[in-house]
């Protein structure tokens, strides 16, 4: 019973940083309708930010300090969105998608030697917090109190993402914006500024995913591109371009990934992927998805 | 006079003998090529032959068809493990069964993949392909005792037609003379048997469905089956060229399988032009050229690519075949107006 | 005489509105009929059903003598249906004489083969500038569908589906978007094309001098339902026609 409860916490720890990422892919296909392949190397980004802020340089501060940094590798991600919407994607909105992927895979390819240069290429870590929440016994098993935090911050995550979208103006303008982006600039929607704040938006989500993830894992080059296929694999279950489908589909992965490693861990990606293809099958726009 | 501006003349009309007269001398200098240069440039050249087999096959889908898969190092990697498991399980040596094999497992992996795949179109056809091949390096990293892991899967030099082989010789030699010259026929007859097929009323077909699916519908063709059909014969392309490869490398790892391999093999099309049949070819062959010495130069060559991919993207759209094609236009009607 | 295609309750739902609804439509062989009426009548969703685009929700379709309702398109069109498109469909980058080619290559059964050239079906490549040439499009062969004219097009739209060979061709306002002036010589042509070929044909018009110039039969939707049907003269002084798709103050 004990054991169960280890595994569902397991699973929800996946599933958040999953639905960080994943999420904020998401919101940006679904106002936007482009899928940024370089959307990983800003989970990698905000990952290096928070590390380095909170391993290197104000190690050694007190607990409280390091934690307020926590989210200093999102804000970065959130930055870097920033400068890159308007400079880089805005010409490709009107053509072709495929050019749309090759000047994200483009992006990806230099953000990568980007955290290279200024990183370095061994991976960086900052588990000075992981290590100072401690950990709490599960019935006979020790379980560190710092994943809960994570579980919790996606957990806040999604509450407030579901507030912004549905519950404030500048939610009601993006619902617009993604459905019908001619009528909102019509009625004076000024789209190039929502276009630029979803995207600082998902990225900061994924920033944020790197930033909590990052006292228990360390940052190191090439995460990006893992992450990526993993959310991916997200919206493949989920759906494509909704918040629901992100988290959803990170649950399910989530759940569906502990299974599989526990019972037979050589298995584990092949798992994921086989959960995709079975939804696929089934209900080909993902469970929650925009037709395309 | 002006007058609406007709189209370069349609690939289709030009006769098999215009090509013959510039393709025949091409093929006769590659082939001379081991005897001009060392062997490390024409081993260089080899590799940019099967990456252009590769490209040549994915562009079917790309260019062709209209459906940009981001999964394609799945089937060259499906070629080079084929060839690592046959030397590893069956003791094969002879190049021809190594083909074959690539073919039928290339088939297998690529009909089951494609069958998903082709249901989709757009970003998610893209998304799934990009998973998809991730499945297979997934495995090939898991199963390590199967597939050698991260270490890989060692091939020797194969035995060419039954008889050519290396047998205790230089292997260098072997690789920049014999070999070579195997890769640089089977890409001849890659380039000619790809030029049939998008040449075929098959190929008006799949251009039919890339321009206007609605009305390749109401024309009576059958889309899913011919992209279904337009995935396999894809598939079994680049199967071949990592087939061809693994010899040249010595070795296979699961990096080969890794879906940034995937936009490597895009980046190779988008180099040379994706609207053109030879633009794969040069752009496989640019791109060989262009990562080699990006490598050996700095330590942050994937910074420049990239740098080059969003200028292509931005500037050069239609590729280096598609912008001297254009500049070659202008300058012909700069001369009519003489 | 049997009808050569024959709708029985034929209804299609889109959330609440019904589009299409229980209507019985019949086409005689032969003949040349228009199908009219105000916007969101129901015209074009009729189309697309009948050519496969969209799926009935209930009712049958029946064209000569066969239950097509549950055919997949390719299946319609060898039975002998074709179409054109309110917004053109073309093959944009490719030629004219590519296109029709097209068509004819399917219907033939070729496009299957990809070890041949398509250059060497010299009867094909015939038939389509043959085609073309009735069209009076012959001149632009080489161009790319995507570089002439809009009246140009639609003609070619035409013609794709003509050359398919079929029995019964469904043309949806080959004449919209297309100038005033130009409007008579486009139906000129396909007129004359369909009537020398005895090809059935529905056309979906709005120009009501056209309508009645080129139809044989007037069939008359409003919200989704059939509202009358008769020759040019009958529909002309039906009053309730004139209100439906006129409005209620014309005189």
């Amino acid at each position: 019973m004990d054991l169960l409860v280890i595994h569902l916490f397991n699973a929800l720890l996946y599933a958040s940083v999953l639905f960080l990422i994943a999420g904020g892919l998401s919101l940006i296909y679904g106002v936007m309708r482009i899928v940024n392949l370089a959307h990983g190397n800003l989970f990698a980004l905000g990952a290096f930010i928070t590390a380095s802020a909170v391993g290197q340089w104000f190690a050694g501060s007190e607990s409280a300090w390091l934690f307020l940094l926590l989210p200093a590798g999102a804000i970065g991600a959130a930055l870097v969105g920033a400068i890159l919407e308007p400079t880089l994607l805005r010409p490709f909105y009107k053509r072709p998608e495929e050019y749309q992927l090759l000047v994200t895979f483009g992006i990806l390819m230099i953000l990568e030697d980007v955290m290279r240069f200024v990183w370095g290429p061994y991976p960086l870590s900052a588990t000075t917090l992981f290590g100072k929440m401690g950990s709490m016994n599960v019935g006979e098993w020790i379980y560190p109190r710092y994943n809960l935090l994570v579980i919790a911050i996606g957990g806040l995550a999604g509450v407030f993402l579901w507030a912004l979208i549905y519950r404030t103006n500048f939610g009601i303008v993006l619902r617009a914006t993604s459905q019908d982006m001619r009528r909102a600039s019509a009625l004076g929607v000024n789209v190039n500024l929502v276009y630029v704040q979803a995207f600082t938006i998902g990225c900061f989500m994924a920033g944020l995913g790197g930033a909590i993830i990052v006292p228990s894992q360390s940052a190191v080059l090439g995460m990006g591109v893992d992450a990526l296929v993993l959310s991916f694999i997200v919206v493949v279950v989920g759906g494509l371009g909704s918040l629901e489908g992100a988290l959803f589909g990170a649950l399910i992965v989530g759940v569906i990934r502990e299974i599989g490693i526990t019972v037979f861990p050589e298995i584990e990606l092949a798992v994921l992927y086989l959960i995709a293809a079975v939804v696929l099958l089934v209900r080909p726009a993902g469970l929650f998805g925009k037709p395309t | 006079m002006s007058e609406v501006p007709i189209a370069l003349r349609p690939a289709a009309t030009r006769s098999p003998l215009r090509i013959a007269l510039w393709g025949v001398p091409i093929a006769v200098l590659l082939a001379l090529l081991p005897y001009a240069v060392d062997p490390y440039q024409t081993i260089l050249l080899g590799y940019g032959l099967t990456y252009a087999i590769a490209v040549l096959g994915f562009n079917l889908l790309l260019g062709y068809t209209g459906l940009l898969s981001f999964g394609h190092s799945a089937y060259f990697g499906v070629g080079a493990y084929t060839v690592a498991f046959m030397v590893k399980y069956l003791h094969t040596e002879s190049m021809e069964l190594f083909i074959l094999g690539t073919i039928a497992a290339s088939v297998v992996v690529t009909a089951l993949f494609g069958y998903v795949c082709v249901r989709y179109t757009k970003i998610f056809f893209s998304i799934l392909t990009l998973a998809l091949s991730q499945v297979l390096w997934s495995l090939a990293f898991k199963f390590f005792w199967v597939t050698g892991g991260t270490d890989g899967l060692r091939v020797p030099t194969p035995k060419l037609l039954g008889f050519v082989s290396p047998a205790g010789a230089d292997k260098i030699e072997f690789l920049s003379r014999g070999y070579y010259h195997y890769v640089l026929a089977v890409f001849i007859v890659c380039v000619m048997v790809m030029w049939v097929i998008v040449h075929s009323p098959f190929g008006k077909a799949l251009q039919a469905i890339r321009d206007n699916e609605t009305r390749a519908r109401f024309v009576g063709i059958q889309i899913r089956r011919y992209r279904f059909m337009a995935f396999l014969v894809s598939g079994v392309f680049t199967g071949i060229a990592g087939a061809l490869w693994v010899p040249l490398n010595g070795l296979t790892t699961p990096d080969i399988l890794y879906w940034p391999f995937s936009g490597e093999i895009v980046f190779m099309a988008v180099l040379g032009g994706f609207r053109n049949f030879t633009g794969p070819i040069v752009g496989a062959v640019v791109f060989n050229y262009l990562k080699t010495y990006a490598v050996g130069f700095t330590v942050y060559w994937q910074a420049f690519l990239g740098i080059v991919l969003v200028v292509l993207v931005v500037a050069l759209p239609t590729g280096i075949v598609g912008t001297v094609r254009l500049l070659a236009a202008w300058a012909r009607r700069k001369a009519y107006r003489w | 005489m049997v009808n050569l295609l024959e709708t029985d309750a034929l209804t299609k739902h889109f959330g609440e509105t019904r589009a299409v609804d229980k209507v019985n439509f019949t086409v005689r062989d032969g003949e040349v009929l228009s199908l009219i009426g105000s916007n969101g009548a129901g015209k074009t969703s009729l189309v697309n059903l009948i050519s496969g685009l969209l799926q009935a929700d209930s009712g049958r379709i029946v064209f000569r003598g066969e239950d097509i309702t549950r055919q997949r398109v390719d299946g319609r069109i060898k039975a002998g249906i074709a179409r054109s498109f309110q917004i053109v469909n073309l093959f944009d980058e490719l030629t004219l004489l590519d296109n029709v080619a097209l068509s004819i290559f399917s219907r033939e059964g070729k496009t299957r083969w990809f070890f041949t050239l398509a250059d060497h079906y010299g009867e094909v490549w015939e038939e389509a500038l043959e085609i073309l040439r009735h069209f009076g499009l012959e001149s632009k062969r080489a161009q790319l569908a995507g570089g002439i004219s809009q009246g140009e097009r639609k003609l070619l739209d035409v013609a794709v589906a003509y050359a398919l060979k079929p029995r019964l061709l469904f043309l949806d306002e080959p004449t919209s978007g297309v100038s005033t002036r130009e409007k008579a010589p486009i139906m000129d042509v396909i007129s004359a094309i369909v009537r020398s070929n005895r090809i059935t044909a529905v056309v979906i018009e709005h120009d009501m001098d056209i309508i009645f110039k080129y139809s044989d039969r007037i069939v008359v939707m409003h919200q989704g339902a059939i509202l009358a049907s008769g020759s040019p003269e009958e529909i002309r002084s039906n009053e309730s026609v004139k209100d439906a798709v006129f409005g209620p103050t014309h005189a």
